[in-house]
């Protein structure tokens, strides 16, 4: 397997700016819903060559989720955006009731996820969205890892039938999967074999587990880095797989441990393979105004954390 | 409108009235009030003005929609549905068992056909409303979108989110409408949180308000077709409809205490006593 590197950095949310125009070129029924962030969320291309697409809801949330819903009658595709926290959290009485109950066509894109957002600070920082969205009977919940994966995960909700969450994140981050690297939701992406230790990421913290490997492979352990882009449905295949070579499991996301990725995969270990697991993720705190790098790296979730993770998982394996 | 077809549409009426306290008596429980107040409104518009395919399309192309946002008052869409030929009358028994179609709030889960987006959670109709009235739009689809609150849904901040967007985008080709019978669960809405003068409120935010009785069948009638003609130009369509709850069963009627409360035994025998069998009982 070839190692991953990269040669220029780009915020995850432009990818979905990208995917969703190219979309809206591919089908006529793609529309977009903003609520006052087009701008963030990188929807002005799609706004200025789909203006009849584009809906401007202004700052009310609820509505938009609600309008939402009533437009896929009628055959719309619509994809909402505004930040995660208001993505979710906000609404997610009209999220469970009028979409996720009533199974709507409804693609509900959330850029500023996690630490990452930086100095806004915690009450914009949510960590707790994985988890709220997951639980949504039907619900299905992507998180990518860098500009093209979330480029290709947009473009893949088009052809997707159901209500989806689509996480992403405002920070500059290494664009370091190939733009014509296959995606396909529900479908985990290994990226690098090991045999020692499975390290299953998501979202930014993708990259950072990729770092954690090199480090890992100098000290002489080989790491496998699996891309868990899709959290729900989660590829339980994979992870079995993948545990059954290794045995022992480190988890890596933005997000608090209650709830997240981690969480879904240790059900998936109790349940069918019982091994040990770490997990890097925020522990039951809120955040707080920093850089990404600073917040990174004082809640636990830079590559050091992955490495003395995956070092402690090793010592409790048999 | 002829005087022959409001006849038909009155005796329509009464028959809807004792399906739903035949339902929530049956079950005992579900909300009577609210649905024995709206039936001359759920008649006038699936047996007059909408139109609209009981072979049931999800995406109603060329068709005209309803959104019932007050789930709550489910038995008289569930009674609607099925005098309209949606399903078997004899199905409207199954109303909250186990296993039904009938859930207590109206839910696509199940598959009812007539229902295209679950309700219960109050204040989130409306924004659905507008936004199937968005892709008609789109869809160069002329029909119309309606949409049904109750007045103390109107407590609820997302009708208001609701209602500053439709004005401000001139969605025209919806008429909402307020079930304005001044009581809630607790009791009368001006005790629990006044919504003072609702009709300015709604003017002020950039709406038609339309008034009519809600319990006079030919008010009904003539409402509509008032709220139609005023539709359509640039403006949504706001009708103010006056009802009492529990209309027709006088026990039932002036209080909010049948709210949600199904009647005994002995209550529902006074209460079918005042009710003719028109068209027959499930």
């Amino acid at each position: 397997m070839t190692k991953f590197s990269f040669t220029e950095k780009k915020d995850t949310r432009s990818g979905f700016g990208v995917g969703l125009l190219e979309l809206g070129k591919q089908n006529p029924n793609v529309v977009g819903l903003c609520a006052d962030l087009t701008g963030s969320l990188k929807m002005d291309a799609f706004k200025k060559e789909f203006p009849e697409r584009f809906f401007q809801i202004g700052i009310a949330e609820a509505n938009m989720i609600g309008m939402a819903a009533g437009m896929t009658i009628g055959g719309k595709i619509p994809f909402t955006g505004t930040f995660a926290n208001f993505s979710t959290g906000r609404v997610y009485d009209q999220i469970r009731q009028s979409v996720a109950y009533s199974n709507k066509n409804v693609k509900i894109c959330a850029s500023h996820a996690g630490l990452t957002l930086g100095e806004d600070g915690a009450t914009h920082q949510i960590l707790e969205d994985i988890g709220m969205m997951k639980m949504l009977p039907g619900m299905t919940v992507i998180v990518p890892c860098d500009y093209n994966q979330t480029k290709a995960a947009t473009i893949a909700l088009g052809q997707h039938q159901g209500p989806a969450y689509l996480r992403f994140g405002r920070p500059s981050w290494p664009v370091f999967m190939a733009p014509d690297r296959p995606f396909t939701i529900g479908k985990a992406d290994k990226l690098i074999e090991g045999k020692d230790v499975s390290i299953f990421a998501c979202g930014h913290l993708v990259w950072n587990a990729i770092e954690a490997e090199a480090i890992l492979a100098e000290k002489g352990i080989s790491a496998e880095i699996i891309n868990i882009h899709t959290i729900k449905p989660l590829d339980v295949e994979a992870i079995l797989t993948s545990v059954e070579k290794t045995r022992c499991v480190v988890t890596c996301e933005e997000h608090q441990m209650n709830g997240g990725l981690g969480d879904s995969v240790a059900q998936v270990l109790a349940r069918f393979n019982p091994r040990p697991i770490e997990m890097v993720a925020v522990n039951d705190s809120f955040g707080e105004s920093g850089t990404p790098a600073q917040l990174l790296k004082k809640y636990g979730l830079g590559p050091e954390n992955i490495v003395a993770a995956a070092e402690k998982v090793l010592k409790r394996k048999n | 409108m002829a005087t022959t077809d409001i006849n038909s549409l009155k005796k329509l009426s009464s028959q809807i009235r004792r399906d739903i306290v035949r339902m929530v008596h049956a079950c005992q429980s579900g909300h009577p009030g609210g649905s024995l107040g709206c039936v001359e409104y759920f008649v006038a518009l699936y047996f007059h003005f909408m139109k609209h395919d009981k072979s049931f399309k999800m995406d109603a192309q060329g068709e005209d929609l309803f959104f019932l946002s007050n789930g709550h008052i489910s038995p008289v869409w569930y009674s609607t549905l099925a005098r309209a030929g949606y399903f078997d009358p004899k199905e409207l028994s199954t109303f909250r068992f186990l296993n039904t179609r009938l859930q207590g709030h109206p839910a696509t889960h199940e598959h009812l056909p007539g229902i295209r987006v679950a309700s219960g959670s109050l204040g989130q109709g409306l924004s659905v409303a507008i936004g199937a009235a968005q892709t008609k739009r789109l869809n160069k689809d002329d029909r119309f979108v309606y949409v049904l609150m109750g007045d103390g849904e109107q407590q609820e901040g997302q009708v208001w989110e609701a209602a500053m967007y439709a004005a401000h985008n001139k969605v025209d080709n919806l008429i909402a409408t307020i079930d304005y019978n001044g009581q809630q669960i607790d009791g009368p809405v001006k005790d629990i949180l006044n919504l003072l003068d609702l009709k300015a409120k709604w003017e002020a935010f950039g709406w038609i308000v339309n008034e009519f009785n809600g319990n006079v069948m030919e008010d009904v009638v003539a409402g509509i077709e008032k709220a139609q003609s005023l539709a359509k130009q640039g403006k949504p369509v706001l009708n103010l409809m006056r009802t009492e709850m529990g209309f027709g069963v006088d026990y039932m009627m002036g209080s909010h205490k049948w709210h949600g409360v199904a009647p005994n035994d002995e209550e529902l025998k006074k209460a079918l006593a005042q009710l003719e069998e028109t068209v027959g009982d499930y």
